[in-house]
């Protein structure tokens, strides 16, 4: 059972490994040669305005939290989905309320403006 | 095949002892195969880049790379070789570390899913029951190379993906293949017409137009919007760490694409059940299906103008999110009936 796993967990390695090997190959085969223009953000050729380091707009954060909230969801949904058939239609009136408390938070959000970009 | 893999079994036995030969044999088996995959699928995504040049080329009226080689066929190679000698510059401003790490945290995701797709029957490198799961975990890491568009489309994927729970009651990729090939019309002999993309179509669709969001591509590429935003994060990128990014968002294409003809174009099925199809191997028939996924692709670049980021909102959270919920309920409920034709 578990030593099925063992091939992704080497496919993880591997792909990090991989990534690092081409950055070394770009680093050895490369020129290298640094000077203090051309390490200074790109800015289409005029010095920068401000740093790059600002504050994010916070509604990025709650779109992030609508995210999460959305996919612990579907994290509910996908053990469910598989045993559909042997749990029934009990199996399948209990997710509808859970879905139906879901949906209401949702036209909550909705009616609020959480959902517009402007 | 098998007597040759029980010679190299043994051989290994012999060179490191009882106690050790064995996990090492498993060890070098397992990183062969794990190349076997990774190194065509780099060819793919380097062919990819000369067919999408090729292809938006003619969608234009314009021939597209011709020089180097005949018809441009060494173009990708020519490309990569660039690469390799460009100086690799690092902004004076950035952290050096996480600078590096984001094309590597890139491509690893990209690379990783492929351990759990099945290319045909029991040919699969990991035959794991929560294969799906797995796939959904490690693409999301992808997020973290490029946060912005990611995640709206996410949720509605996962959402699209449920459906096709619901009808095939698996996780396993393998098993959700299997499960395409039953019902009325594959009995018939009319298998494609059995695949989950007729019974789910509103998911195939919400799904597929996802995808293209969460890869970036045009008309959601509004991260990289070379008009707008120069190519956004992608500009300081220079030489090989331009280029792992670049293989990492191209592997991710093809995973995608790999992935929706699994879950709703019945993966390595023939479209139809006769012995002249049948006798092509299963390999030949998932190939061609996600090479027609990615000329989509292509085609919606060619197409399409990019949406902007208040659009790619309104579409993912006030369209799909709706739909793809109420599609669910109706999914679930048709299940508690005796009635389907494609049980």
């Amino acid at each position: 059972m578990l030593e099925n796993y063992f091939p992704v967990l080497m496919f993880i390695a591997v792909g990090l490994v991989l990534g690092g090997v081409l950055l070394a190959v770009g680093r050895i085969l490369a020129p290298h040669k640094p000077d203090p223009k051309k390490l200074s953000p790109y800015e289409c050729g005029f010095e920068a305005f401000e740093d790059a380091r600002m504050k994010f707009d916070v509604r990025y954060y709650l779109v992030a939290i609508l995210f999460i909230l959305f996919d612990l969801e579907i994290a509910f949904l996908f053990p469910w989905a598989v045993v559909i058939p042997d749990i029934g239609f009990f199996g399948y009136a209990a997710m509808m309320v859970f879905l139906a408390i879901l949906v209401v938070g949702f036209v909550y959000e909705w009616k609020k403006g959480a959902l517009e970009w402007e | 095949m098998n007597e040759l893999v029980a010679t190299l079994a043994g051989y290994s036995s012999a060179w490191f002892g009882p106690q050790w030969g064995p996990p090492v044999w498993v060890f070098v088996k397992t990183l062969v195969l794990i190349l076997v995959i990774t190194l065509p699928l780099f060819g793919c995504v380097a062919y990819l880049t000369l067919a999408e040049r090729k292809i938006i080329g003619y969608m234009q009226v314009r021939i597209g790379p011709n020089r180097v080689g005949p018809a441009g066929l060494l173009q990708p190679i020519a490309d990569a070789v660039k690469l390799m000698f460009k100086e690799l510059i690092i902004p004076a401003g950035a952290n050096k570390f996480l600078f590096v790490l984001a094309p590597m945290l890139t491509l690893m995701p990209a690379l990783a899913a492929w351990a759990v797709i099945p290319f045909g029957p029991e040919v699969v490198l990991a035959d794991v029951d929560a294969g799906l799961l797995y796939v959904m975990a490690i693409t999301s890491m992808g997020v973290y190379g490029v946060i912005i568009a990611g995640w709206a489309s996410n949720s509605t994927m996962g959402f699209a993906l449920v459906c096709v729970l619901l009808v095939s009651q698996s996780l396993n990729l393998s098993d959700i293949v299997n499960g395409q090939a039953r019902g009325r019309f594959a009995a018939e002999g009319l298998n494609f017409l059995s695949w989950n993309w007729l019974p789910l179509l509103p998911m195939f669709l919400v799904y597929f137009i996802s995808a293209v969001a969460e890869t970036n591509r045009a008309p959601f590429d509004v991260a990289e919007g070379e008009s707008e935003i120069v190519a956004g994060f992608h500009v300081e990128y220079s030489g090989m760490t331009f280029a792992v990014f670049f293989l990492g968002e191209y592997a991710n294409m093809i995973l995608v694409s790999a992935l929706a003809t699994i879950m709703f174009l019945g993966g390595w099925l023939p479209p139809i059940d006769a012995p002249l199809l049948n006798a092509i191997p299963g390999f030949f028939w998932l190939v061609l299906k996600i090479g027609f996924l990615l000329f989509c692709f292509l085609w919606f670049r060619a197409t399409f103008p990019r949406y902007r980021y208040d659009q790619i909102m309104r579409l993912g959270w006030k369209v799909f999110i709706p739909l793809t919920i109420v599609w669910l309920v109706l999914v679930a409920a048709w299940m508690q009936t005796p009635w389907n034709p494609w049980q």
